[in-house]
């Protein structure tokens, strides 16, 4: 603020600089964005594929934030064994049968011991002999859709856990994972791009090799190998699927977006303004790629969802609970070739991998046509 | 236009001055081999330009007239030659300047566009367009910027300026947009503006008072125009002095009217007898010009115009491309056959 501003020249008349700065300029710019969501939002609303994995996205945001209040009212008095049926992980319910109390077990499916019967009753008197009582069957029990002490919407897994518990928690453990992927992703492939379709030259020939190279090399199969080395968690996962999608084709495509914006005049016009290569990168080009970067920041979700699927489902990541996971536990403890008879098993977990990618596809879709202004119909 | 600005150019110093000026563009140039073919885009140059005189730079397209614009506003560097900038009685030597003083460079010298529609960046609202070498070189506080981009939107008659203080360069005409370029180059109070064609995207019913308008913020503002242009009508409308270029040389140079009435150098008069005039008993004099526009792919050392000259002679053939020939009151001339 060294320099102040010359007085003008030359004469005016009615004109009083006062009356254009009555509203600050954070409200016009407020204003301005508002305006601006408005009219995308009904190009957007146009699409009405958009809006239905918007639906989507949304009730999977409902999912994820249902699971922790659940837990907190609902769920929070169920305990077996001193843990709650519903927690995802030690949580386990069991068979109820009942069993006829006899002095000499022999068959320990149908048969109790008066002494066992003692501690399952609540009360002090001692079990008769011939009476029935209805006794826990012991874990891993089978997985079951019903009759078991505590209710479960979609039934149990094989070591007797909550399905849908599990299910709701995967929704949080999903968006986790796709928020973290799509935005290291985005935000290195933008930053890449631009640097190297601005500076071009050595630094481009460089950054463009490293893309090449990490289009070269698979990324399912690297991130086996790496979680072999490493104990891969969620955030790590995320921010290893973002720095190798965001390296490669991403940044190609952004790169490209960034070279037709870089010729055009009104780069020139600001490096003549005195504008230094930072801001003319931050200011200028970024914007104009920003809603392609947006674009396939939905795609990135997608990619994200499916490579930690595949990941859980071959047991290679150290996550607490997700739907791969829930996958990968009904395969190891053999239920894969059941099918339909035990469908809560793998059926709710597929669908939800199959309808969460699905909806941030649709969005990607429809927000495409926001952004590429060729695909509209109107 | 009003009187012959040659008086003033002779006595006061002038605000820009061009020596020597080159810009080579290397053919098939990478790391493992050296560049050996050259395109002489401008080759040796010189020219001034006296404070508030505006110079006309004229000639068909690929000519180096817009090379030589973007060498002045150091959007390309120069390969060799001076530029040097009259800033306060101090020379700035645009072509090789110090990092100090490019801040310095930058509030002298400005640039208008020829593309409306390409030179906005069409996610900036009109305030942060014009207000953004304010907002670079820190001048004034936000509400002085704010004034004073309001003020320069009232100068260019985009009024009342705060309707358009917060538009986007879409919810523009094209003729609004150009009154935009113009604020822009101007907010910064420059001594010296380089306009590349700023009216020749423009409809031809606005042109007219785009041009008007800068005429009259020249006077306003005291700067110096440095127009480029391919049209003679255009560039007779706004300049004091005409220099006509051909394949990176300046043929000729000198007052617009004298230019226009006395044109001496070949490729002058061809382009003179080409503009149309708008009375159907005329006999234009017919000039002959052979051929098409000639590669500037490593030009032999002869008169450039050579190939298409109609009154080439033997010594056009053996010398150099001829230096300048001073026929009095400022008009220049590189020919060998006057």
């Amino acid at each position: 603020m060294a320099d102040t501003l010359t007085p003008p020249t030359g004469e005016l008349e009615n004109f009083d600089p006062q009356r254009v700065v009555e509203e600050p300029l954070w409200r016009v710019r407020l204003r301005l964005g508002w305006r601006s969501f408005r009219r995308n939002w009904a190009l957007f609303n146009d699409n009405k594929m958009g809006v239905v994995g918007l639906a989507i996205i949304a009730l999977f945001g409902l999912m994820a934030l249902a699971h922790p209040i659940l837990m907190a009212t609902i769920w929070s008095n169920h305990l077996e064994g001193g843990k709650n049926v519903y927690d995802i992980r030690a949580g386990a319910d069991s068979i109820i049968v009942t069993k006829t109390i006899v002095e000499e077990v022999t068959d320990p499916l149908t048969e109790i011991s008066q002494i066992e019967a003692m501690f399952l009753g609540t009360g002090v008197n001692i079990p008769e002999i011939g009476d029935t009582i209805e006794s826990p069957l012991a874990n891993p029990a089978p997985p079951v859709f019903s009759g078991v002490k505590h209710p479960h919407i979609l039934g149990t897994d094989p070591f007797g856990g909550d399905v849908f518990s599990q299910l709701l928690f995967g929704a949080r453990a999903a968006f986790l994972l796709g928020a973290i992927a799509a935005i290291s992703s985005v935000a290195l492939a933008t930053l890449v791009g631009t640097i190297s379709a601005y500076f071009g030259g050595v630094i481009d020939t460089l950054l463009m090799r490293l893309a090449d190279l990490v289009i070269l090399i698979p990324l399912l199969p690297l991130l086996i190998v790496v979680s072999g080395f490493w104990n891969v968690e969620l955030t790590m996962l995320g921010i290893l699927i973002g720095i190798l999608s965001g390296l490669g084709g991403t940044a190609i495509i952004l790169k490209s977006q960034a070279l037709s914006v870089k010729v055009k005049p009104f780069i020139d016009a600001a490096r003549i303004a005195g504008g230094g290569h930072w801001r003319i990168i931050t200011r200028h080009i970024i914007p104009n790629v920003l809603p392609l970067s947006f674009l396939y920041m939905m795609f990135a979700v997608t990619g994200a969802i499916f490579t930690e699927a595949a990941l859980s489902f071959l047991g290679l990541l150290n996550i607490q609970q997700s739907w791969g996971i829930m996958i990968n536990i009904a395969h190891t403890q053999g239920y894969t070739l059941e099918g339909f008879d035990v469908w809560w098993l793998m059926f709710p977990a597929g669908l939800a991998i199959t309808l969460f990618s699905a909806g941030f596809f649709l969005v990607g879709r429809a927000m495409d046509e926001v952004v590429n202004p060729r695909l509209r119909k109107r | 236009m009003t009187e012959p600005m040659t008086d003033i150019a002779a006595k006061t110093t002038p605000l820009v001055k061009v020596e020597n000026l080159r810009k080579l563009y290397p053919v098939s140039k990478n790391i493992f081999r050296e560049a050996h073919d050259f395109v002489h885009a401008v080759d040796d140059i010189n020219f001034e330009i006296a404070p508030g005189e505006s110079l006309g730079l004229v000639g068909e397209s690929g000519c180096g007239k817009s090379t030589t614009g973007r060498m002045l506003t150091k959007l390309t560097d120069a390969t060799s030659g001076q530029i040097l900038l009259d800033d306060k009685g101090e020379l700035i030597d645009i072509a090789h300047i110090q990092r100090s003083d490019m801040r310095r460079f930058r509030r002298r010298v400005q640039m208008i566009f020829q593309d409306p529609f390409e030179s906005l960046n069409p996610r900036r609202t009109v305030y942060d367009t014009v207000a953004e070498s304010l907002t670079v070189q820190r001048i004034g506080r936000v509400q002085e910027r704010e004034e004073r981009v309001a003020e320069l939107l009232h100068r260019v008659g985009l009024t009342p300026p705060e309707s358009f203080l917060f538009r986007y360069p879409h919810e523009l005409s094209g003729g609004q947009r150009q009154r935009v370029a113009i604020a822009r180059a101007l907010v910064i109070d420059p001594t010296f503006v380089v306009a590349d064609e700023p009216t020749s995207m423009l409809d031809v019913s606005i042109r007219i008072s785009i041009m008007d308008l800068m005429l009259k913020l020249a006077d306003e503002f005291n700067v110096s125009y440095l127009y480029i242009t391919h049209d003679l009508a255009v560039a007779r409308y706004m300049c004091d002095r005409i220099a006509v270029m051909y394949l990176g040389k300046i043929v000729e140079i000198a007052p617009t009217e004298e230019l226009l009435a006395n044109p001496r150098h070949p490729y002058t008069r061809a382009l003179l007898s080409a503009v149309p005039v708008p009375d159907p008993a005329y006999k234009r004099e017919r000039v002959d010009i052979k051929g098409g526009i000639s590669k500037a792919l490593n030009p032999p050392p002869v008169c450039r115009f050579i190939e298409r000259c109609p009154r080439a002679t033997d010594q056009c053939r053996t010398s150099d491309h001829p230096g300048f020939d001073d026929l009095g009151n400022g008009h220049l001339v590189a020919c060998y056959n006057l």
